[in-house]
């Protein structure tokens, strides 16, 4: 007869029934700890910039532009036109990339080399240091046209926009069933009537989500913008030279010892914090409401 | 004779079935469809030309340094513009370092939130921890350096480098390892930075990537007796072990690269004769930040640029390691179910 194992005594497995309950309690608690960490950080750093930035918060900081060091009064009008104008120009330029190359990999490119590859570098692309893109356009513009200007300012945002909205385009061109696809086939469309009338129509939601990410990610991006726009203490529509933007202008305040430019280097985070923060829950909402 | 006869009545009547005058749709559609394949396959390529573009041209840009100082630049720390002597090595020490202690920080705190937002929240508070976690990650960086300057530094000095300064000065390794000038700025504040601003990256890959764990693998550990933590430790990690270090990387990647973090808390200062963690010290980034706008054509420039072509590797190195890895765990996911 083969003798059937007995469990041990309860006596005798208590030791290890304990510890493994003890590591575990441990165990979760230290989890829960990292999560109240991080929660720390985020409640920390946005109640100081929302603290502080509203406190120097007036209508000056919109109609006047930025001061010379210990001077009363003064805003950021420049910089906050400059970013704006950079921001949405680069949106501009990028998103119209981001979605064409973005339809090559969801519905041409599936398989074959060249839809791999690209996916593969554009993933690589899209947490490329900014830095390295703002001297790639650096070489290629300010070094050949001898000047720092609000173009190359705009195409090294816009190179940052595009790997953004490739991802999205494609993941959500993804999501489309491709029962609709091949309806649409069946009523003998052509493959780009399908993709501009139906899959891209039925995916917007998620694109246009994927270019109010784009926008929030390049409306803080302060590195490529250093040697291409570099900064200006003026006000100026002029695309052909320096151009202020908020980052940058944080940038130099809050490095500076001027106790008015630092606090003016904190409404500008605020502003900054504010408006990344909306585009990012305003992203969220468009995309729950439509999937 | 039968059959050409047959053969040409029969391509007659394909002829008249197939085209007759195309209608003026259907040949717009067609060459529609080879115009946009065209279109969008250019864009496609333009994003491949633009890695290869940045390389190149950063190589030409750093040409005349590489020619000048070639690979002995990793390992020189002399960076004098007056007599054009430059070395990396400081920056690279700098830049390296400061990752380091960002991930040793990050990584625990991660996979502690990953493992609380996976196995212990509560349904209901999942997903605004979830988005807290995801907006954490959206705030610009130049946001998290101004605050690590003018908040946390002061901070940092005060609390924690003084009284460590007050207890070890004199001891040997630890003493020299806490020393500098009180202000709290330095390689370990860029290092907290840099942890603060990569923790969501790395917490909210985790968290993707231990869902993707069969649900039947962790029920039947937990069938079996298994406590939470025996299951996440030895079911799930394993399972996900190529996702989480793909994780890791892609976080790596970021804290290599980021500018303003570090650039703000950093010091940017050329030394290297303390290994403090208090002192003031200088990465790739901070230095790319802070003097490439003032940088002398010639030398100077080459060799930031050269410093930046070494950064721009670094991370393509990271990162393709990185992508690899999740690709690995998607295949297998696919493979699983």
């Amino acid at each position: 007869m083969i003798a059937v194992p007995q469990p041990a005594s309860a006596d005798y497995r208590l030791p290890l029934h304990r510890r493994r309950k003890l590591i575990n309690f441990i165990a979760l608690a230290l989890s829960l700890a990292a999560m109240a960490f991080g929660l720390v950080w985020l409640v920390w750093i946005l109640w100081d910039t929302l603290w502080l930035g509203v406190q120097g918060l007036s209508a000056s900081i919109f109609l006047q532009d930025t001061p010379p060091p210990n001077s009363d009064g003064g805003g950021l009008r420049n910089a906050i036109v400059g970013t704006l104008v950079m921001v949405l120009s680069a949106t501009a330029v990028g998103t119209p990339i981001g979605i064409l190359a973005g339809i090559y990999l969801a519905e041409y490119g599936q398989r074959g080399w060249l839809g791999s590859v690209t996916r593969f570098i554009n993933d690589i692309l899209l947490s490329a240091p900014s830095i390295v893109i703002g001297l790639f356009v650096y070489t290629i513009i300010v070094a050949q046209t001898r000047t720092f200007s609000a173009y190359a300012g705009v195409i090294a945002l816009a190179l940052i926009v595009i790997p953004v909205v490739i991802r999205t385009t494609e993941n959500m061109l993804a999501l489309i069933p491709n029962a609709l696809r091949e309806a649409t086939f069946a009523l003998g469309a052509p493959k780009w009537i399908m993709i501009r009338r139906v899959t891209l129509k039925a995916a917007r939601a998620g694109v246009v989500t994927g270019v109010l990410l784009a926008l929030a990610r390049i409306a803080g991006e302060t590195a490529p913008l250093l040697f291409t726009a570099l900064s200006n203490q003026f006000f100026t529509l002029n695309m052909g030279e320096p151009m202020a933007n908020l980052p940058v202008t944080i940038f130099k305040f809050a490095m500076s010892p001027f106790s008015n430019w630092q606090q003016m280097a904190w409404v500008g985070v605020f502003l900054i914090t504010v408006g990344v923060l909306v585009l990012n829950i305003l992203a969220r909402v468009l995309f729950r409401q439509k999937h | 004779m039968d059959a050409t006869l047959s053969e040409t009545s029969f391509r007659k009547e394909a002829q008249t079935v197939q085209m007759p005058e195309e209608p003026p749709a259907r040949r717009s559609g067609r060459l529609g469809d080879v115009i946009f394949l065209n279109l969008t396959r250019g864009a496609a390529i333009l994003t491949l030309l633009l890695l290869a573009g940045i390389l190149l041209s950063l190589v030409i840009g750093a040409w005349p340094s590489i020619r000048e100082f070639g690979l002995r630049f990793l390992w020189t720390a002399e960076w004098d513009p007056v007599q054009e002597k430059f070395g990396g090595l400081v920056m690279i020490y700098g830049t390296l370092m400061t990752s380091l202690i960002a991930l040793i920080i990050a990584v625990p705190v991660s996979f502690g939130i990953a493992l609380f937002l996976t196995e212990l929240s509560p349904k209901w508070l999942k997903r605004p921890l979830g988005t807290a976690i995801e907006l954490l990650a959206a705030i610009p960086s130049i946001v998290y350096g101004m605050w690590g300057l003018l908040v946390f530094a002061p901070i940092l000095s005060k609390y924690v480098q003084q009284p460590l300064q007050a207890v070890f000065t004199g001891v040997p390794v630890l003493g020299s390892l806490f020393s500098g000038a009180p202000v709290g700025i330095g390689i370990l504040s860029a290092g907290i930075i840099l942890a603060i601003m990569i923790i969501p990256f790395i917490a909210a890959v985790m968290r993707d990537v231990f869902e993707v764990t069969p649900p039947m693998l962790k029920e039947s550990a937990y069938g079996v007796g298994a406590t939470t933590w025996e299951v996440v430790w030895r079911v799930v990690l394993p399972y996900t072990k190529a996702g989480v270090v793909g994780g890791i990387m892609l976080g790596l990647g970021r804290a290599l690269g980021e500018t303003m973090a570090v650039t703000f808390v950093i010091g940017n200062f050329n030394q290297l004769n303390s290994l403090s963690l208090f002192e003031a010290a200088n990465s790739i980034t901070s230095a790319l930040a802070n003097e490439f706008a003032e940088a002398t054509p010639g030398l100077h420039e080459a060799s930031l640029i050269y410093l930046g072509l070494i950064l721009f590797f670094i991370t393509l190195v990271v990162l393709s390691f990185s992508k690899y890895l999740l690709l690995q765990l998607k295949k297998r996911e696919g493979s699983r179910t």
